[in-house]
Parts: structure tokens; C-alpha cells; sequence
């Protein structure tokens, strides 16, 4: 008696809703959560497209990169999305299998340390991850894993298995170290105060003073100069190089509007969009922009970028995760 | 006719069997030790208990059936007569309709049997509020509007003083007269049972005794009575 | 009685035992079958699972022996003294329970961790640091969520002892011991097994606290490899088979805790202040002094510091967090209205024949990871409706069903306790079904209502749920704001909102929770 009443109430509620829906077609598109947060690009970008398009641009979010991609692969072919933002390189091959996506026109001249071959995803941004300091605390900053390990310094790092920046620093290791990347891993355990779940808790025990570094991203120091006028932070280079991180977009092939959605996948690459990045994403935009970049962009650019081809990603990530959970759980 | 059939209650390896009538409009106390099983003997009348063997009619019409709330009876415990969120007029209320929803009609019955009792400004109270011996008249005033043909009381007046427990005697006695019920109350004190009751039960050694009169019974006691009494 | 009816009717208690039923072991049969429909059989466990289940008994058996064992004094000391702020006292002992868990490991990292306080202290008096890490940091933060809980469940068994058998005791002239052996030990064997299997079960599904305290991957628990299965492989068969092993456990946990309680036959004494008699030396009220305090401090240091770091941004945070937090509330008032009414709706059908049926689907929900239940829900209504637009409503749901358990733990004694004292009058009135529901259960169990409708409605608030997963609508809700604000590098306004949740939730407790006992008639 209860559930039926409490059917009957979430029934009103979603008629409710769909009562608002207006005469315009609406565009749906599927991005994580803090993209389309009121910090995050989205709500600019819903407002710079919808001048153009003559729609409705629809937000729907899930909560990172790689719910994103589950969401997409549970709805299979039935997905109401006609365009997907938000994935990264490390998840494309797996997006690709799917079968769901279509392959995008021309690009323009893109601005990457690496050159974009992939003939489905559109990247929107990218950058390098990074162990970010606090210069007052870390005077001698590490220039390299192995300098890393030697230090005392104390880091907090994600979990791969939880979260982007957690698989990034795995991959990452991996493709310095080879078969060596165990070894690696043991020689840093010292290092680690802990892992955690997501890069929030991580960057808020950096703050606390939980670690001398965490891993998040070279443009982290960027945010703190820019919102928070604070210059305490630095991001260290590894001489051997830093590994990327690319954001891409792709076009849902069985789409009901086909013609919306080409149309959104070349805004992605347009000026009105590229600029919202860097103070939104913290993230470097994909092609060069008229206005200069914001403070500490220009700063903390690794001379070496590292970046698994897509394809390889789902034959290493499994074994590299092992070897990573061996090495630390001794 | 109150009849206990070849009635056998049993609780583990305790037992009780009685096989006796009582008079309808009888008023009969019910006296023995404690532990003889008179609580329980009032319990299984009123539905609390099955019995393990016998039956229980009233007017021929057997009550197994019968849930405690649809048996021809009312009964008052020892203690808990009353809820303790309710007002009086309210627990009174609730020997009408036991869901309260009363009508003027039946709401001018509740004040009229306040008043009965002599609480008719006491509506308003809950039983926290009221003295031992209000209480009990509110249980009273329950059973009076409710006018079930059998009323049992199982000590409701056990803490009261001697005069106000003679007093609510004395009120149990001329509720009967206006009802007609047939009243079956435990009793401890010789003197209560002298008071109010024309007949008496006597239980012990497992059996409860075919009723017989107060007064024949008090004047040459059986060796049963003669040991709880004390009267050698 | 050949023909005793129910005195209130179980149709609505089977309803609600279905709906659990449904909404747990449904969804994760919703995975499974969408799992096996799609890659066909499921691989059994690995290595890595076993290693995760090994350490998630641990950490959860741990914690639960020393989250009562601890609750033990703190609510003996709570229960036999009396002095100012004491009502106050046991309120904000309970806030840590309410919070969410990333709130809470920050405070209590401003305590216990390498930049905190307390090794700040260390450091000042020249000693080395302590770290916080490890599997005894898992513990630690486990009984900072998990003690207020068993304090209360256990004080609630305290209180219900009637005063008249201390009188008696004290009347014999029992000491503490004999106190504790004739009185006291009783009482712990009926409410200790119940408290200790919910802690068990609550932190059998914990994974952030884990791997956050634990230190690393070898913190795993199966919430994290059901995560892994998720998101890292996207193997819904392990996750659904990781999930299936969650219950397993849980049930088996219930069936042992089912064998060690000793149900006691409840006795309806009056309730009266319990006056101690037998408690009166220097050295037991110094110890108790000494108890209370450490517990307060453990418990409201974390909170203090989570208030003193959040005042700053409070009232400077952006408009759309105080909209989430009005999602928020309506969310927790629905949760907790529902909540309310299926865990009485559950308890009534505890109270009649053939209980243990109704109690495990009570308990469920605890045994439920939040993953599982959320993907398996989006499974079954994506083909039905788009589950966007019932973001809320199901938030709503689930985190009812979350808070179901605590509601029962409060409400089944309680119900025991009414109709052992006034059931039978109500009987002999022939008050049944609505009638006696209304005239006589729900005025008799304001408390517990209250209770449940409060703790129901401060759990809904903190808890991200399964809002994610469902595309959370403008707004979303407080903790979502929460964690994006934190996303996007505000880590100081995600203080303030983090304190603004803490009031909130503390408030909603609090005004239910009052609003039980005002003019409660005993």
C-alpha cells in the first residue's frame, strides 16, 4: 500500500518534469558531474551553444570519466545520449568497442605536444599530471621517480581502481619502468602516507598538511595563483617526462540529430569553447587561443610528455594494476 | 449461564481444571493462594489463554472463537487499566467504539458516566493526574458503558486502602445491579468477598471448586480454605 | 483463541519486507542478469577478492568488538550519572554518525593526522609522531563513526531496566559486580549482539574510510573490489558475485548474532530517572568523570575542528549550495517519512509469529552496497522511464531503505515494551488495526518515531546515495555541492558547506528527535 503510494508519487514527479519539455529540440549530452557543475565549463558552455544552435542544450551528468563510460556501455544502444564529453585517452579504446560511436570531421589545426590521430574522439583538453608541492615545505624538489623514492617526502596518491589521476600515475610508472615498475612501486612505498579514493580527498589532505606532495596535475598550482592570488604552489617535472592526460568528446552514431550534434562536436574546437577551459577545467585548451593563457600555465610544461597509445591501455592496465597492488601491499 | 466445560488449562507443568456453572447475574468471588491460577483462570475467560482441554460457554454459546475484544466480558487487570496518554473521557470513550470516532450522542453517554463516578470535572485528566482511586473509577465508568454481560476484575483495587476499596466495591456492586452482569472477582480479603458476593469459587490443588454460597462457605470453611485463611 | 488475529495487520510489514527484499537482492539480481545476458558465465573469485574479503572481516570484526567494547562504560557512565549538559551531552556524541564520510575523515585527520593536532602536541613536548595510517587507523575511524551508535543502542538498554530492580539490588545490598553479573550482564547479552552485527555489518560496506586510513591497496575491501569491478574492468558479473559474497557474509553474521542474544522477557516498569545506589564511591564516579570526558573528547574534537574551519565560508556560499541544501532537506523530510513508516510498518510484524523473516529483510539494507543497488536500479527503470527525472525520488528511496535498520532497532523493543504493558487492555477493548495503531502504538512510541524520524532524516542529508548515478538534477543535492566544490579546488567553501551539512543534519535530528520526547506521557 505504501510502494504503490510512493509509485504513484515518483510517477507524478516525472510527468511533472516532463510537462517543462519545450518546443525546441533538445540536445543531450553526457559528461561528468563537474563539468556541467556551476564550477565547471558547462554552464557556459550550454549558454555560448544555445545562441547558435537554435536548441536546448541537456546536461547529463555522471560522476567521472569512467562512470560515464559505464553509463554509456548499461544503456547500450537505447542511450538517450547524442554526444558523450568527458573521456580520456585511457578509456577511449574501451568507449570504442562499444560500437556506439561515430567518427568525427575534420579538425582544425590542433595545439598538442602530441599529434591526434584518432578518427572517432575529439579531444577538448588536456595536461600532464604532476606531483604538486608546497614550495615553503619542499625545497628540493624531486626531478624524477627515483629521486622521489630517495627523499623522505611524504605523498598521497589516488587509487587506480577509483579514480583518473590514480590510473594516470599507474600508467604513468609503467611506461618509464617497463617490467620494472614493481620494483619502482616498492621503492616509493616508503613515500606514500596513503591512498585514497577520489583527487578531492587527496588534494584536501595535501591542503591539511597531510603530505609534502599529491598527485594531481601541472595546472593545479595555476588555480591556486589565479582564484586564490597564492604563489606557494609548484607542480615538480620529471626530467624523463610527465604523463598526459587528453579529454575527448564523441558523437553517439545513432543519434536523432545527427546535424545538433556534428554541430556541437565542431564547437568543441572553436574558440567560444576553448576559452572556457583553462579557468574552468584547469586544463590546457586544444588549440591555440588569441588571449594569452592564465598565470602558471606557462610555468610548469614538462619537456616530455608521455602517452600510451589508447589501444594499449586495456592490455597493460591489468597487470600493471597487480603489480601495483603486490608492490604496495607488502 | 457462565459453564467451564471440563475445562484444563495448563502452563508448562502447571494445571487447572475446573467443570462448573455459574449463574448468569450471579456475583461470585474467586479466592484461593497465590499461584493457584485465578489470574489465569479470568485470563483464559477473557481470551488471553487457551485452554488445553474443555470448553468455555457463555449462554451455551462457546467463546473459543472469539477474539478477547468480541467476548461477552470485561475485564480489569491487576494494573495498566487505563493508557496513559489518554484523558479519562477518552479511555472511557473507549468502552464505546474502540476507535473513538464518537458520536454526541456517545460522547454525552462518556460525561454521563463520569458523573457515575463522580469525575464528571475530571474529564480532561490523564491518568497521572488522577489519584489511585480515580483511576479506578475510570476503569469503572469503562465497564459501565460498555455493559458486557460478564465483568471480571482480577485485584484491580488491590492497592487501595480499606475504605476506598470498599468504596469501589460498593460502586462494582451497584454497576452489576444496573447492568445485570455477572461478576467474577479475585479476591484475597474473606471480607470483600463477603461484601459484594452471594458466591465464591474456591481454587487450590489444581482445581477450581463448583461455587458455592459465600456465607455457608465462610461459616464452615473446607480444609482447602481453612489453610489459606489460617482458621485452624 | 483458536482465531487471535493479528491485533494490527502484517499486509503493510510484508509490503515493506518485499520492497526490501526488491530493492536489494532485486537490483543485484538485475546486475547479475544483465551480467550473464551479456558475457555469459561468471569467473569465480580471484586471489585479490579473497585477500579483500580477509581484510574486510577483519577491519569490520574489529570494529565492531571494539566500537561496543568502548560503548560498554561510556553508556554505563552515562546511564548512572547525572550532571549538567548531560542531555546535551549524548545528542552531540551522536553527530559523528551522521556525517558524511569524507567530512569526517577530514576531521579527524585535523586531529589525528600527520599535520593534526594531536601530533602537533607530540611534536611539542619533543615526542615523535604518531601516524594515523594503517589498520589501526581504519579502526579508528570506524569507531569515531560507529561508537555514538553503540552508546545509544546500548544507554536505550540501560534506561529500559526498571528502576525498581536497582531498588531491589540496592535494597540486597549488591555491589558494582553483582550489579553488573545479575542486572546488568543480562540486559548486554540481549542488546550487545544486535548492536555489535549492525556496527559489523555497517563497516562491512565501508571502503572509503579504509583505503583512505588504511593506508593502501592492501585496505581493500569488497565494497572497493566491487568498485574495481565497476569501473576499472567493467565486469558486472564480479561485481554482482562480490555483492552476493557481501550478503553472504551478512547473513551468516545475523544467524550467529541471532544465537547469541538472549531475549529477555521485557518487563514494564515505570519510567522513572534510574537512581543508583550501589555507584556512590569516589573512585567509580572518578572513573565514570574520566570516561564521559574521553569519550566527549574523541567524538566532538573532529567536530569541533570541522566547525572552526568551516565558519569562515559559511555564510559566504554561493547561492545554488543553498538551493542543494532545500533539495537536500525535502529529500531527508520524504526519506524520513518513509523510513519511518516502513521500519513501524516492518516492527509490527516483527512483534507477531515467525519474526526472523521480517528482521533480516530489516536488516538488509545494510548488507547493501550503494553501487550495486544504484546500478541495479538504473537497470531496471532505464528501460521504463528516464531515471534522470527520478533522481530525487530515488535518492529518497534508498536512503530510506538505509536507515530502515536503525529505525527497527529502535522501534521492535519499544513495540515489545507497549504490548507487554497495555496490550492486553487493548485486546480486551477489541482495538485492532488502525484503531489501536492510532490510539495506542504511535502515541506510545513518540520516542522511537521521533528517534527514527530524526536519525532517518539526518542520514538522508549526509549521504551521497545513489544520486550520482542518476544524473542529479540542477542543484543536486548538499553533499553532491559538497564534493563538487571540492572537485573544483574550493576547498574552503567546501568547509563551510561541509558545516552547513553538519548543522543541518545535527538540527533535523535534534527537532525530531525533541519533538518525540516533549510532553511524552509515561
Amino acid at each position: 500500500m505504501k510502494l504503490s503510494m510512493l509509485a504513484a508519487g515518483l510517477l507524478a514527479l516525472a510527468l511533472g518534469t516532463a510537462a517543462q519539455a519545450d518546443e525546441k529540440p533538445v540536445l543531450t549530452v553526457y559528461t561528468y558531474d563537474s563539468f556541467a557543475s556551476k564550477w565547471g565549463p558547462g554552464p557556459e558552455v550550454k549558454t555560448a551553444f544555445e545562441k547558435t544552435c537554435g536548441c536546448t542544450l541537456k546536461f547529463v551528468t555522471a560522476g567521472d570519466g569512467a562512470a560515464l563510460l559505464s553509463r554509456i556501455r548499461l544503456e547500450g544502444k537505447r542511450t538517450k545520449a547524442d554526444v558523450v564529453i568527458g573521456l580520456d585517452t585511457s578509456l577511449t579504446a574501451a568507449a570504442r568497442k562499444t560500437g556506439l560511436f561515430a567518427d568525427h570531421g575534420p579538425l582544425p589545426k590542433l595545439d598538442m605536444p602530441v599529434t591526434w590521430t584518432d578518427p572517432t574522439f575529439v579531444p577538448f583538453d588536456w595536461g600532464w599530471f604532476a606531483f604538486v608541492y608546497d614550495k615553503a615545505k619542499v625545497k628540493d624538489v624531486p626531478r624524477s621517480f627515483e629521486a622521489l623514492a630517495k627523499s623522505n617526502l611524504k605523498i598521497v596518491i589516488e587509487d587506480p581502481r577509483s579514480s583518473t589521476p590514480g590510473l594516470g600515475l599507474l600508467l604513468w610508472v609503467q611506461k618509464l619502468y617497463g617490467d620494472k615498475a614493481g620494483e619502482m612501486w616498492k621503492r616509493l612505498a616508503h613515500n606514500i602516507v596513503t591512498v585514497t579514493p577520489g583527487w578531492d580527498q587527496a588534494y584536501g589532505m595535501f591542503l591539511k598538511g597531510e603530505a609534502d606532495m599529491v598527485l594531481s596535475y601541472t595546472t593545479s598550482p595555476a588555480y591556486h595563483i589565479n582564484v586564490e592570488h597564492d604563489d606557494s604552489k609548484g607542480a615538480a617535472l620529471f626530467d624523463k617526462g610527465n604523463y598526459m592526460e587528453i579529454e575527448v568528446a564523441g558523437k553517439i552514431a545513432g543519434t536523432k540529430h545527427p546535424k545538433l550534434a556534428d554541430a556541437f562536436m565542431h564547437f568543441i574546437t572553436t574558440e567560444a569553447f576553448q576559452k572556457l577551459i583553462p579557468t574552468t577545467n584547469w586544463m590546457y585548451p586544444v588549440i591555440k587561443l588569441s588571449s594569452p593563457l592564465p598565470k602558471g600555465f606557462a610555468e610548469y610544461r614538462p619537456k616530455i610528455s608521455l602517452l600510451y597509445p589508447s589501444a594499449e591501455v586495456p592490455k597493460i592496465k591489468d597487470k600493471a594494476l597487480a603489480e601495483w597492488r603486490d608492490a604496495l601491499s607488502q | 449461564m457462565l459453564t467451564l466445560e471440563n475445562l484444563r488449562l495448563t502452563h508448562g507443568d502447571w494445571t487447572l481444571e475446573a467443570d462448573l456453572n455459574l449463574a448468569a447475574g450471579a456475583r461470585c468471588a474467586l479466592i484461593g493462594p497465590s499461584g493457584a491460577g485465578k489470574s489465569t483462570l479470568l485470563g483464559a475467560i477473557a481470551g488471553f489463554m487457551a485452554p488445553t482441554r474443555g470448553r468455555i460457554l457463555w449462554q451455551a454459546q462457546d467463546l473459543a472463537q472469539l477474539a478477547p475484544g468480541e467476548r461477552p466480558v470485561s475485564i480489569l487487570f491487576q494494573d495498566n487499566n487505563l493508557f496513559p496518554h489518554l484523558t479519562a473521557a477518552q479511555n472511557i470513550g473507549l468502552g464505546l467504539r474502540p476507535n473513538l470516532r464518537l458520536s454526541t450522542a456517545e460522547k454525552a453517554r462518556v460525561a454521563e458516566a463520569l458523573g457515575r463516578v463522580g469525575l464528571a470535572d475530571y474529564a480532561d485528566r490523564k491518568p497521572a493526574a488522577l489519584s489511585g482511586g480515580q483511576q479506578g473509577r475510570v476503569a469503572l465508568a469503562r465497564a459501565l458503558l460498555r455493559a458486557r454481560p460478564l465483568l471480571l476484575l482480577d485485584e484491580p483495587f488491590a492497592a487501595l486502602g480499606p475504605a476506598l476499596r470498599a468504596e469501589m466495591l460498593d460502586l462494582v456492586a451497584s454497576i452489576c445491579s444496573e447492568t445485570g452482569a455477572t461478576l467474577l472477582m479475585v479476591s484475597h480479603d474473606p471480607g470483600d468477598a463477603r461484601r459484594i458476593a452471594d458466591q465464591t469459587i474456591v481454587i487450590g490443588d489444581g482445581r477450581a471448586a463448583p461455587p458455592q454460597k459465600t456465607e455457608a462457605l465462610f461459616a464452615d470453611p473446607p480444609p482447602a480454605l481453612r489453610r489459606y485463611l489460617g482458621t485452624n | 483463541m483458536a482465531r487471535r488475529a493479528q491485533p494490527v495487520g502484517r499486509r503493510a510489514g510484508a509490503a515493506v519486507a518485499l520492497g526490501l527484499v526488491a530493492l536489494t537482492l532485486g537490483t543485484l539480481g538485475a546486475v547479475a542478469w544483465r551480467a550473464v545476458g551479456t558475457w555469459g558465465l561468471v569467473e569465480g573469485l580471484g586471489p585479490a577478492d579473497w585477500a579483500a574479503l580477509r581484510f574486510t572481516l577483519l577491519q569490520a570484526g574489529l570494529s565492531a568488538v571494539l566500537s561496543v567494547a568502548l560503548a560498554v562504560p561510556v553508556a554505563r557512565a552515562l546511564a548512572r550519572r547525572r550532571f549538567f549538559g548531560r542531555r546535551a551531552l549524548i545528542a552531540l556524541m551522536g553527530a559523528p554518525f551522521i556525517l558524511p564520510v569524507i567530512v569526517a575523515v577530514l576531521g579527524l585527520l585535523s586531529v589525528f593526522g600527520r599535520g593534526g593536532i594531536l601530533n602537533a602536541g607530540l611534536a611539542a613536548l619533543g615526542l615523535a609522531p604518531l601516524s594515523i595510517y594503517g589498520l589501526h587507523g581504519v579502526i579508528l575511524g570506524n569507531v569515531f563513526f560507529n561508537l555514538p551508535l553503540a552508546v545509544r543502542l546500548i544507554l536505550q538498554g540501560w534506561l529500559s531496566i526498571p528502576a525498581e530492580r536497582f531498588r531491589l539490588a540496592a535494597a540486597l545490598g549488591f555491589g558494582p559486580s553483582q550489579i553488573a553479573r545479575q542486572i546488568e550482564g543480562p540486559m548486554l547479552r540481549e542488546v550487545i549482539p544486535g548492536a555489535a552485527l549492525a556496527i559489523f555489518l555497517i563497516c562491512l560496506t565501508s571502503f572509503a574510510i579504509a583505503l583512505t586510513l588504511g593506508g593502501g591497496p592492501r585496505a581493500t575491501t569488497i565494497e572497493l573490489a566491487i568498485y574495481q569491478a565497476f569501473r576499472f574492468d567493467f565486469d558486472l558479473g564480479h561485481a554482482a558475485l562480490l555483492a552476493a559474497l557481501q550478503f553472504a557474509i551478512s547473513g551468516a553474521a545475523m544467524l550467529l548474532a541471532l544465537r547469541l542474544t538472549l531475549p529477555q522477557a521485557s518487563a514494564a516498569g515505570l519510567d522513572r530517572p534510574v537512581e543508583r545506589w550501589d555507584a556512590a564511591s569516589p573512585w567509580l564516579r572518578a572513573q565514570d568523570a574520566v570516561l564521559t570526558t574521553l569519550a566527549a573528547l574523541f567524538l566532538l574534537t573532529p567536530l569541533a575542528l570541522i566547525v572552526t574551519q568551516g565558519l569562515p565560508t559559511l555564510l559566504s556560499l554561493p547561492g545554488i549550495v543553498w538551493t542543494a541544501a532545500l533539495n537536500s532537506l525535502a529529500v531527508a523530510l520524504a526519506s524520513a517519512l518513509l523510513a519511518t513508516a516502513a521500519a513501524l510498518a516492518l516492527a509490527l510484524a516483527i512483534s507477531g509469529p515467525r519474526p526472523a523473516l521480517y528482521e533480516a529483510a530489516g536488516m538488509l539494507p545494510l548488507a547493501t552496497s550503494p553501487l550495486v543497488l544504484g546500478t541495479g536500479l538504473f537497470l531496471i527503470l532505464n528501460p521504463v522511464i528516464d531515471p534522470s527525472r527520478l533522481a530525487l525520488p530515488v535518492t529518497a528511496l534508498s536512503n530510506a531503505a538505509m536507515a530502515l535498520p536503525f529505525g527497527l532497532r529502535a522501534l521492535v523493543p519499544a513495540l515489545r515494551e507497549v504490548e507487554a504493558s497495555h496490550g492486553r487492555l487493548a485486546d480486551a477493548l477489541g482495538m485492532r488495526g488502525l484503531a489501536r495503531l492510532r490510539l495506542l502504538i504511535v502515541p506510545r512510541l513518540r520516542r522511537p518515531l521521533g528517534f527514527t524520524l530524526g536519525l532517518a532524516a539526518a542520514l538522508s542529508m549526509g549521504d551521497l546515495g545513489v544520486v550520482t548515478l542518476f544524473a542529479p538534477p540542477e542543484g543536486g543535492t548538499l553533499p553532491l555541492q559538497l564534493y563538487r566544490l571540492m572537485g573544483a579546488y574550493r576547498m574552503n567553501e567546501a568547509a563551510g558547506a561541509a558545516l552547513l551539512l553538519l548543522i543541518l543534519s545535527f538540527a533535523l535530528f535534534w527537532v525530531f528527535d525533541r519533538g518525540g520526547r516533549a510532553d511524552a506521557d509515561t
